[in-house]
């Protein structure tokens, strides 16, 4: 079969940010900010779950083939790059084709289940990888509103960055990329601790108590030093810190009080795209003294 | 913690046994206790990060397939970063759950955690995508005594469009079937 190349990128949303989901903002935003700056997105044709943390928490085969049937689904469509905006969803697809690549009785296993070959060469990306590669120079072109006095703490978690050894992602300790891009939405970095701790990720519904404690340190470490909000690329990151923000606060005797908001829509703020279209209606914690910001 | 262990109750294969399932290399382990210091659910856990390796080093496999544990490991990775002798700690707490499960030794007190996972595979199973509202459905089914916490989140979610009532079947989910099928 002769398979066409194609110069966009094969867009895999992951289940959380698709429509009528619980962080579709985060993909509404996405699609925003890509129709206004590039680059064209496509959606990968029947994409599936890639497993998250339930199918690599309990049966390795199974989250390798997950995942490698969406990059395989990729490759047959051409593309050359897929973006995954969800870093749980980046992070699987990422490590499960290194892991095919290092694993050649695996890669058998997985295509067998998978009835599909798994060549390799497309590139999986994840938003902030997205945004440096292609779209600093447009959002300085086309950039129309800058913030009054907005500080911003950058918040990574883990997904993005690790394990650094496979996923070679800016520094796994001490990361710089969101910052630069917070920047150059005209808002200010602040500096603190806290950017790659753990929020506690799928222990949500199962083990609350242990998201409320680390969600609790994260919020109270952005709020020390002085953030105005806290910016994140993960869906999951923002459902803890933001939809459980008030009882974090309850739990811990501390009124929080602090917007969660995606890099995406403060792209989105800076270009002047409508904060509707942004999704940024759907928060839990208002996000009016962020739009307010960029008036 | 004190833990007791009779040398006959040891397993002298687990480490290779380990090792040819997932590719790590316990024996690189020297009880630094990086891991440890940086792991942030070590608050929770029966045993330490690096308890489990030693464990897994000296054979002491029962200890560490019923620990809690390696279910409260929330895989941030933080440890595998850290390790100075390149230990794989986090992927294998993965394959510690994974043997865990397999054998019916998953500690009880972590049920809500195996739980979870087990509505979410199940969800996927089905449709080929995750369905929040049916998944969480499930869970608490099955956890009835979480049934009551969170009573305020989803109505929430509803009135803001974030939940969907109607489950997204992905044309290929014969295909999925079949993954889940032969990844037994």
């Amino acid at each position: 079969m002769q398979i066409e190349e194609k110069t966009k990128i094969g867009y895999y949303p992951g289940c959380a940010i698709t429509m009528g989901s619980s962080s579709e903002e985060y993909g509404t935003s996405v699609l925003r900010v890509a129709e206004e700056i590039g680059p064209e997105l496509e959606e990968i044709h029947d994409w599936n779950c890639c497993g998250a943390s339930s199918a690599h928490a309990t049966n390795h085969k199974l989250s390798t083939a997950l995942s490698i049937r969406n990059i395989s689904l990729a490759e047959q469509s051409g593309y050359k790059e897929i973006l995954a905006p969800c870093p749980m969803c980046s992070q699987r697809l990422i490590v499960s084709q290194n892991d095919v690549e290092e694993d050649e009785e695996l890669k058998k296993d997985v295509e067998d289940a998978i009835e599909m070959p798994c060549n390799g060469g497309v590139k999986i990306i994840n938003y902030l990888e997205l945004i440096k590669n292609y779209c600093m120079d447009e959002i300085a072109e086309k950039k129309k509103k800058t913030p009054k006095d907005l500080k911003i703490a950058s918040y990574y978690g883990c997904l993005l960055l690790r394990p650094p050894k496979v996923l070679k992602f800016d520094d796994p300790e001490n990361p710089t990329s969101m910052e630069e891009i917070v920047e150059a939405t005209g808002a200010t970095s602040v500096d603190w601790e806290l950017k790659t701790n753990c929020c506690g990720g799928g222990f949500t519904l199962s083990r609350t108590d242990v998201v409320l404690k680390l969600t609790n340190d994260i919020l109270e470490c952005a709020a020390d030093a002085g953030a105005d909000a806290i910016a994140v690329a993960c869906p999951m990151c923002h459902a803890n810190l933001d939809m459980r923000q008030k009882k974090i606060g309850k739990e811990y005797n501390r009124k929080f009080d602090i917007p969660i908001v995606y890099i995406s829509e403060l792209i989105g703020l800076a270009l002047d795209l409508g904060p509707i279209s942004l999704g940024l209606n759907k928060h839990f914690i208002d996000t009016e003294s962020v739009v307010n910001a960029f008036a | 913690m004190k833990i007791k262990i009779t040398t006959k109750e040891l397993k002298s294969d687990f480490a290779e046994e380990v090792k040819k399932r997932s590719g790590i290399d316990v024996k690189k382990c020297y009880q630094c206790g990086k891991c440890t210091a940086g792991c942030p659910v070590a608050y929770e856990m029966d045993y330490m990060p690096n308890q489990i390796i030693r464990f897994v080093q000296i054979g002491a496999r029962r200890e560490a397939l019923t620990s809690r544990t390696i279910w409260l490991c929330a895989s941030c990775i933080t440890c595998t970063t850290r390790c100075p002798k390149e230990v794989k700690i986090a992927e294998l707490m993965d394959v510690l759950r994974e043997m865990s499960l397999e054998e019916g030794l998953a500690n009880p007190l972590e049920k809500n955690i195996t739980t979870f996972h087990e509505a979410f595979l199940n969800s996927v199973k089905k449709h080929g995508r995750i369905s929040e509202i049916g998944m969480i459905q499930e869970y608490k089914m099955k956890r009835p005594k979480t049934a009551m916490q969170d009573l305020l989140v989803g109505p929430q979610m509803l009135s803001k469009g974030k939940l969907s009532f109607l489950p997204h079947n992905i044309k290929g989910k014969n295909a999925i079937k079949k993954i889940f099928e032969k990844c037994k």
